[in-house]
């Protein structure tokens, strides 16, 4: 049985990266009004890793799927501008969507999965703006699908799957059967551009809506923020000349 | 950097650039000849972008696709500013009106509509009036009325108060404070809602033309070539649009309307467009010192009375105590060892502004060139198949400082002259790109024209002896009493970069060095303006010759560019082996303020457009 469809599931993320993030006046989380949103970087790399397959005939079907407000609608858009054949886009917003973490979002995604018969689930390995690293295994888990995390290289062999995986110690290789649950690595490829004449032909591919109450999901979350803070300001370094310097410094602030 | 004799059986005879740089990752010898014309000097390579060094020539292009996808609309609009989305939203609020099909597509090169967009800014709503008469249903953020205007002259500790009589240009009664990029955020949902295709993050790289030499449309940028100038793997050509009427709103000193004003010659019968630079932050100050509604502006210190300039503080009424202020700097200046960022930076300093500072946080640094040229500086602004609205042509209103509202008339009276020509059912039409000199008719038939000519002496009375006084007087007298009916035109300087005198002949400014509380280094405000470029594709800003920088600006005029620029892009570094110092270009610090492309003595920057996306990330500047 060839595989049918390849799920990738994408995140949108606040750039952190890049634009000037800072904290709310009442610690409740960071400003994000304006702030420069796009597609999760390692996502991207999810979603040509996806493309790729297809393009290599080893699967059938790419659909691109993403859980937030109306703004996600682009980051789908841009999946499908890089290749993937439909969207869909599951609504969450307000409250829900402030409170969403790797857990609801897995159980939407894995709803999902069940509900369309994906082989295979792809994502990006943590999404940067939250650095969880935690929906493709809670994913997999909920599936109860073996899971391929960390992927540096994926290749498909039949009913299988072998991925590279980089360790702490190195890389690792595994093969697992299929379906099983995949997330992708900064090496796993180099994503091709959304180039603007597929932006535009993206918007004739179909991105379906649909609630998490469809999917029988509930999206209360276990976990409170209770505080958000910016990262001390680092003190500045104080220079001595000798070790007895030092070791007198040390002894005086009670160190030693 | 080692230089390499590079000789090749077939030799290219271009005068191209030298050595390549050993660290170059696709070093491949053998490909150039190349011959100096000047100095038998060393000069490692640094321009590598195709309107340099072009690729139709380049074995590493052999075989590259450049066949370019294209498609077809009414109008095409670069730019997705005040005046590119004004004109987009008449366009579609004509044909909504009168049931036409009618398809507007918007590029931007920010990776969202508002994220290039940066001014102080005071809007005077009359353009927004007529756009949209319910703005304030449709929840357009103007949340912040004028409600107190104050006018200071500083000197080095004190102020002197300066009345801010009605009639004045300065006045901004009836005005609200903006933060201009949530504005035309704002303006970017109107015209979605209405139908505008917009696609930022793809920037016109290019202008297309058609046999008969009018314009045809624009070509997006390529995408995937590396910082050395061969193809990456994902080497992707942009996009051609080709349209009956484009219209170019690229801002302040667009790099495609430089291009069209050569090829349509649009600037032989006005003056050279002179222009400022101004640097802004954002601050979230201490609650007991926020006015909202308070415009504060002033004159003098820490400028001397011949360098043009001045600054601007208002404070925002959003909920939170944010202030918005920075400093004008003209680019008439002379002195190359000018900085407009220290400027800035020490200026916080005086005691009237360091009081409101005080104890708060900045939290959002950028700068952006404008028009300082007015009237006298107007060019042709037709063409056959396209147009300039906006501040690209320039609009601007100096002594208001105001150009939002101009800018946005000029999209709107564009959009109104093509209208009826673009839906015509023959369209009748000499040349291939559609030419629309009624839009130039209806500008000078406008209040634009009328605001633009009262106001055209203030600026280049500036340039007297009396310098910033002389100005005061002039406004003081024939603006203020006679309304600019006076039947003189004065001229301006000439070229901003024929200004500078020799280092030698100038004295060096003592800076004082940023506390970190009030003022800043540049490494950090650049952080704060969130900009970033793709780090691997070939450098935007382009040197016509590579060996100017070191042997003309920095020779003579110790390389104001690397004071002149808000962003520590340009730097004079020594050489790795030997003597001799050469210009170093972090591309990707760029805020694309233009500034360089104005004010280089030696006017060998070009400075053009990078990947799409790329660019500063602003959030309501």
């Amino acid at each position: 049985m060839s595989p049918a469809s390849v799920f990738v599931c994408l995140s949108l993320t606040l750039l952190s990266d890049y634009p000037v993030i800072r904290v709310k006046p009442d610690h409740s989380g960071v400003v994000t009004d304006g702030v420069k949103h796009s597609m999760n970087p390692f996502c991207e790399i999810a979603v040509e890793e996806a493309v790729k397959l297809k393009e290599k005939k080893f699967i059938k079907e790419v659909v691109a799927v993403s859980c937030g407000p109306t703004q996600v609608t682009e980051t789908i858009r841009t999946a499908l501008a890089m290749g993937c054949d439909r969207g869909i886009h599951v609504e969450v917003s307000g409250k829900d969507y402030e409170a969403m973490g790797p857990l609801q979002i897995a159980k939407i995604f894995a709803a999902l999965a069940k509900k369309e018969e994906a082989s295979l689930v792809i994502l990006g390995k943590q999404a940067i703006d939250d650095d969880c690293n935690q929906t493709g295994q809670m994913t997999a888990a909920l599936l109860d699908w073996p899971q391929g995390t960390f992927a540096s290289e994926v290749t498909i062999d039949g009913e299988k799957v072998k991925v590279v995986r980089e360790i702490d110690g190195g890389l690792e290789t595994i093969k697992i059967s299929m379906p099983a649950v995949l997330t992708a690595d900064l090496r796993l490829n180099t994503p091709r551009y959304a180039t603007l004449p597929n932006i535009m032909k993206a918007k004739k591919k179909k991105i379906a809506n649909m609630k998490p109450a469809d999917l029988g999901v509930d999206m209360v979350s276990r976990v409170e923020v209770l505080r958000v803070d910016e990262p001390p300001t680092r003190l500045a370094g104080v220079k001595v000349e000798t070790v007895d310097d030092l070791v007198a410094k040390l002894k005086a602030n009670g160190t030693i | 950097t080692r230089e390499c004799l590079l000789t090749n059986a077939h030799a290219h005879t271009n005068i191209s650039q030298a050595a390549r740089q050993k660290n170059s990752d696709t070093f491949s010898c053998g490909l150039y000849t190349w011959r100096w014309k000047c100095s038998s000097a060393v000069t490692p390579r640094i321009t590598s972008h195709y309107t340099i060094c072009p690729r139709d020539k380049d074995p590493r292009w052999e075989g590259v696709e450049m066949e370019r996808f294209a498609d077809e609309a009414d109008v095409v609009i670069v730019g997705g500013g005040p005046a590119g989305l004004s004109a987009a939203i008449r366009l579609k609020q004509l044909a909504n009106e009168q049931e036409k099909e009618l398809r507007v597509c918007l590029v931007e090169k920010a990776s969202q509509i508002g994220a290039h967009t940066l001014s102080g800014a005071c809007l005077e709503p009359s353009a927004l009036n007529e756009l949209f008469s319910d703005w304030k249903e449709r929840g357009a953020p103007l949340n912040t009325p004028v409600t107190e205007d104050v006018f200071s002259l500083l000197t080095k500790k004190y102020r002197i108060p300066v009345p801010m009589l009605p009639g004045l240009p300065m006045n901004n009664h009836g005005n609200y404070i903006v933060r201009l990029g949530h504005f035309v955020r704002w303006l970017g949902e109107q015209a979605e809602e209405l139908g505008v295709e917009i696609y930022p993050g793809y920037a016109a790289a290019e202008v297309l033309f058609h046999e008969d030499g009018s314009v045809k449309g624009i070509a997006t940028n390529d995408v995937g070539i590396a910082k050395d100038g061969s193809p990456k793997d994902v080497f992707e050509r942009g996009m051609e649009l080709h349209a009956k009427v484009t219209l170019f709103g690229e801002g302040c000193h667009g790099h495609l309307a430089k291009q069209l004003y050569r090829q349509f010659n649009l600037r032989e019968n006005c003056e050279p467009q002179t222009y400022a630079i101004g640097l802004k932050e954002v601050w979230l100050i201490d609650e007991k010192k926020w006015r909202p509604g308070r415009v504060e502006h002033s004159v003098g210190w820490p400028l001397n009375r011949n360098t043009y300039g001045g600054s601007f503080l208002y404070h925002l009424n959003e909920g939170e105590p944010l202030v918005a202020l920075g400093v004008v700097v003209g680019l008439d200046y002379t002195n190359p060892y000018l900085s407009p960022f220290r400027e800035f930076q020490r200026w916080k300093h005086h005691p009237f502004i360091a009081k409101t500072l005080e104890g708060g946080n900045r939290i959002a640094y950028g700068a952006r060139a404008l028009n300082e040229g007015g009237y006298q500086c107007l060019p042709k602004v037709t063409f056959p198949g396209g147009m300039l609205i906006g501040c690209s042509p320039g609009f601007m209103n100096v002594p208001k400082i105001k150009g939002t509202h101009t800018a946005m008339k000029s999209g709107m009276l564009a959009a109104e002259a093509i209208f009826p020509k673009v839906t015509a059912k023959d369209l009748a039409s000499e040349t291939a790109g559609l030419h629309v000199p009624e839009y130039e008719d209806n500008l000078k038939k406008s209040w634009i024209w009328k605001e633009l000519y009262s106001v055209r002496n203030i600026r280049p009375s500036f340039h007297s002896y009396f310098g910033l006084y002389g100005g005061m007087v002039y406004t003081g007298v024939f603006y203020w009493i006679l309304r600019g009916k006076e039947p003189w035109t004065l001229k301006h300087a000439g070229l901003d970069s024929a200004q500078l005198r020799p280092a030698k002949e100038c004295t060096a400014i003592e800076y004082p060095k940023p506390d970190g509380k009030l003022s800043f280094d540049l490494l950090s405000s650049v952080a704060l303006s969130g900009t970033n470029h793709e780090g691997d594709q070939p450098p935007h800003l382009t040197l016509k010759d590579d060996s100017v920088p070191v042997a003309n600006n920095l020779a003579i005029y110790d390389g104001p560019e690397q004071r002149f620029c808000p962003a520590g892009v340009y730097e004079y570094v020594p050489l790795e082996t030997g003597e001799g110092m050469r210009l170093q270009i972090n591309a990707q610090n760029c805020v694309h303020c233009k500034t360089c492309d104005i004010k280089d003595p030696s006017q060998n920057i070009n400075w053009v457009v990078p990947e799409g996306s790329g660019g500063p990330a602003y959030n309501g500047m």
